[in-house]
């Protein structure tokens, strides 16, 4: 792929063909009504002048903004606006910012995953500031009869330099909005920003310190009831009758029943994932009762068959197999270890068969990883409000957009009947791309004819899969007598996906490269989590090139700055899926911010840099030991993710994605017995807390005038890692399979 | 039953058995209580039972007669407690879903101990899982808060 280097060019003309103007009036949210925005300092407007689907202007001069795509806790929802009011060129102050809802005749790409929020809407909402501010430009010129090219901006005034005169945007909101859309504007340089780059908090923050009503599971209607859902208890398992006898009989239970939520499985979407479409439903006035009527629900299951359906996935086709049986993780791991039959060949560089008979030494090495649940601090929940001419559907969901299909598809409403509003999310990490909560709503609802809310238990999220699966990976290095790197081999695979990105480093580096896949089906179903593939395959292969560098005598990081100086001069291959510049960059400022290779007593450090998600990291880990305890003292990271939006809140994306990934790689499992998984809660399943966390993480970002890529995910992977050879530096073991605490455990 | 929740008597006729956090949620319509869990393993329901960090998930409401109850909608007048202006200053929130419950843990520590060592932060924070990570700055925040007290 096309690594993005263009700069922003002085005559930077874009088209702005596709925002419509003079857009549409918006309603109330509930949300907004529940309380004036603690923010709303300023005086509200009597008008509303609309311009597109990204902003409003009052007469006042106060901006209405759009943050179209979902919230996450990835503080999209500051960082769109930012970029919108930078080329409206506005106070900040002046801005009220707003969740849109799914609406795609305004926005394209209303979704939530890849850390492509920013990276895709760049251009849409530079646009959609430009073009406002180029439409009140005319309006002012027309109205004082001056020529536009005379008019300046500042800060939400227009400016006309020659006459002295100066006015605020509001004057000229009203008549600016009947303006045609101008075909042509022009955008700043990013020398010129005096937003994008200057750390603004979280436009929610205010709200969420006071408790004020945000996520999914806070909303609520006049009348609205409670349901929660029965599941098999085990994955392989389907169910085939409840009795309800009991449960409907008990206080404030309305009624219980059975649904399909997906009564034809050759329809369903990539995100209509789910292992359980039958479910049991019991719907009541209140979250308590309803829970209680729950456990008292008694099923009956029986085994599934095997299945295999083909969906579409962004252009491609996935194909997902169902088999029977009651999986056991001891069989998994077996399995992921035993030598591969049949592999699939991803890329094969030079003769690496010859390379690796030819060696003089070759170290191979295997890493694994278990399967772990999302577990967003939110469980999953939708509310829905369906009848026989629309369908209301509020909630948490990374989706829209395609969920909007799977429930016209499903409700047998069309898509314009079909609103879907989007609340604050309590967490995603992936979890909520995969809409079956939202179509369990939306059925129930149908079924009742009333506002429903359906909340899952902690125990119903956790045991319901979706979850990242388990992976493998074994890597061979081929060395010749003189410990030159002449060979380099992995194979790897994962149940049911392969984690492999067969063009990534150490691609093109390595004469002689091969990498092979494979996959074993698997019921237990499973979803992109948090950088999908990358959080397992970086920490494996960093970890492999820091024993590769130790074999070798080379300093980790001159090693790694070695191969991509080769990747550049001498590349291996056409298909090389990094910028060995960019990549050597975060290395060097990593290496330079943390003093590596300056001895500080007692401190072990490891290293790693890692590529995904358009964004380049670089992280060093020191450890110290505690009473024969590693502890995290610090990490030290270098990004590289282009210009830097929202410096301070991209630090936190970055600090929470480090944390997240040491999270997993020391603590968590879903494991599985007879298909039931083994962990239901947090007291079984385990999730990094503060004292584990690392006592301190300096970020560092490469300035950079490179269009921004997304930070929700790329400091994520390489943490693994960097954090495995600290770990090996402080104990003299090589940390191979996760969760490392069971490994240190071991050490004592 | 009658209950006091943020200096407010407020009546319930609901199961005696009802957890307080759906009485705040379901019945008060305080909904920045949150449930995480159910089994008061996460401490994003965490509100002050009498003034000490209680998980309300697990807690009847038939022991709560007379007992005063603060939950994050009642920790100040206008969201201006020393933590709350200190979570905004280093802004912590990611996600957002756990901080309520995070700062009402932390309410109780510094009203305990007003100037904690990290090593007090980490054990009474302990109970409280930031599933985004933002464990650095509400360490941070807590200090921040624990200083200007």
């Amino acid at each position: 792929m096309a690594i993005i280097k263009t700069k922003i060019g002085r005559r930077s003309f874009i088209q702005s063909v596709g925002l419509a103007g003079g857009g549409l009036v918006l309603g109330v949210n509930w949300f907004a009504s529940c309380k004036a925005d603690a923010n709303s300092i300023k005086a509200l407007p009597k008008n509303w002048y609309n311009f597109n689907g990204y902003l409003k202007i009052g007469e006042n001069g106060i901006v209405t903004i759009m943050s179209p795509n979902p919230e996450i806790g990835q503080n999209v929802k500051t960082a769109m606006p930012m970029i919108v009011a930078e080329e409206l060129d506005i106070d900040w102050n002046d801005v009220i910012v707003e969740q849109a809802n799914l609406d795609t005749s305004l926005y394209k790409g209303q979704i939530a995953g890849g850390s492509q929020s920013i990276r895709a809407s760049w251009e849409p909402l530079r646009m959609a500031g430009a073009t406002a501010k180029e439409m009140l430009k005319q309006a002012a010129a027309k109205s004082w009869n001056v020529p536009v090219e005379e008019l300046t901006t500042a800060s939400g005034k227009i400016i006309h330099e020659k006459s002295g005169k100066s006015e605020g945007y509001g004057s000229f909101a009203s008549e600016a909005s009947k303006i045609a859309v101008p075909a042509e504007v022009k955008l700043k340089e990013p020398s010129a920003y005096t937003i994008i780059g200057k750390s603004k908090k979280n436009v929610d923050g205010q709200k969420i310190i006071t408790g004020q009503p945000l996520f999914g599971l806070d909303y609520k209607s006049e009348g609205m009831l409670y349901a929660m859902i029965v599941h098999p208890p085990a994955f392989g398992l389907s169910l085939k009758e409840a009795d309800f006898t009991e449960v409907k009989k008990m206080p404030g239970i309305k009624d219980a029943f059975l649904i399909d939520s997906y009564t034809d499985p050759a329809k369903k979407q990539w995100c209509d994932v789910s292992a359980f479409d039958k479910l049991a439903v019991v719907v009541g006035d209140s979250t308590w009762k309803v829970m209680k009527a729950k456990k008292m629900i008694t099923g009956s299951f029986e085994p599934i068959g095997d299945s295999s359906i083909k969906v579409p996935f962004f252009g491609s086709e996935m194909e997902i197999i169902t088999p029977a049986g009651l999986e056991n993780s001891e069989d998994h791991t077996k399995k992921m270890a035993a030598p591969k039959q049949k592999t699939k060949v991803l890329r094969k560089d030079g003769n690496p068969q010859e390379a690796f008979k030819n060696a003089a030494f070759v170290l191979e090495r295997s890493y694994s990883c278990p399967f772990l649940a999302h577990s967003p601090m939110e469980p999953m929940n939708f509310y829905a409000d369906v009848n026989d001419e629309r369908a209301i559907l509020v909630g948490p969901i990374q989706t829209p957009e395609f969920m909007e299909t799977t429930a016209s598809e499903r409700l047998g409403l069309p898509k314009e009947k079909i609103d879907i509003q989007l609340t604050r999310m309590g967490g995603g990490f992936g979890r909520r791309l995969y809409g079956h909560f939202l179509t369990e709503a939306a059925v129930i609802s149908q079924k009742l004819k009333a506002p429903v809310k359906l909340v899952y238990t902690r125990e119903d999220d956790m045991t319901n899969g979706v979850y990242r699966p388990a992976y493998y990976a074994t890597y061979r290095a081929a060395f010749d007598a003189n410990k030159n790197l002449i060979g380099f081999h992995v194979n790897g695979g994962g149940i049911p996906e392969s984690p492999l990105v067969e063009n990534r480093f150490p691609a093109g580096c390595v004469e002689h490269y091969l990498a092979e896949e494979w996959e074993i089906p698997s019921n237990i179903t499973v979803g992109a989590f948090r950088a999908p593939r990358s959080n397992f395959i970086a920490g494996a292969e960093q970890s492999f090139l820091d024993e590769v560098a130790e074999y070798m005598g080379k300093d980790p990081i001159d090693f790694r700055l070695e191969l991509f100086e080769r990747s550049k001069t001498n590349p291996v291959g056409t298909n090389n899926d990094y910028d060995a510049d960019r990549y050597a960059g975060v290395l060097k400022m990593v290496r330079e911010k943390a003093g590596w290779g300056t001895d500080k007593p007692g401190v072990h450090r490891g290293v790693s840099a890692y590529y995904c998600h358009d964004s380049y990291v670089a992280h060093i880990f020191d450890v110290v030991m505690n009473e024969g305890k590693p502890i995290i003292q610090k990490v030290t990271t270098a990004v590289d993710c282009g210009i830097v939006v929202n410096p301070d809140a991209a630090a936190n994306m970055s600090e929470g994605a480090v944390i997240d990934a040491v999270g997993h790689a020391m603590y968590s499992a879903i494991t599985f017995k007879d298909g039931k998984p083994l962990q239901s809660n947090f007291n079984g399943y385990r999730l990094i807390r503060h004292g584990e966390a690392p006592k301190d993480i300096e970020t560092h970002f490469v300035q950079s005038e490179i269009s921004p890529t997304g930070m929700g995910e790329p400091s994520g992977p390489p943490a693994i890692g960097a954090l495995a050879n600290a770990l090996y530096k402080a104990t003299g073991k090589r940390f191979y399979h996760q969760p490392f605490e069971e490994e240190i455990k071991i050490l004592g | 039953m009658e209950i006091i929740v943020n200096g407010k008597p407020q009546s319930l006729d609901i199961d005696p058995d009802t957890p307080l956090l759906w009485a705040l949620r379901d019945e008060l319509n305080l909904v920045g209580t949150k449930f995480g869990c159910g089994i008061a393993a996460c401490g994003a329901c965490t509100v002050h039972v009498d003034g000490v960090a209680t998980r309300s998930c697990i807690l009847p409401i038939s022991a709560l007669e007379g007992k005063k109850i603060t939950t994050i909608e009642g920790l100040s007048e206008s969201g201006d407690h020393p933590l709350q202006k200190a979570w905004l200053e280093h802004d912590v929130p990611q996600c957002g879903y756990c901080q309520s419950g995070q700062i009402m843990s932390a309410a109780s520590l510094l009203s305990e101990n007003p100037s904690p060592t990290d090593e007090e932060i980490d054990l009474a924070m302990h109970g409280n899982i930031c599933r985004c990570g933002t464990y650095k700055r509400i360490k941070a925040a807590i200090k921040t808060a624990s200083v200007s007290k």
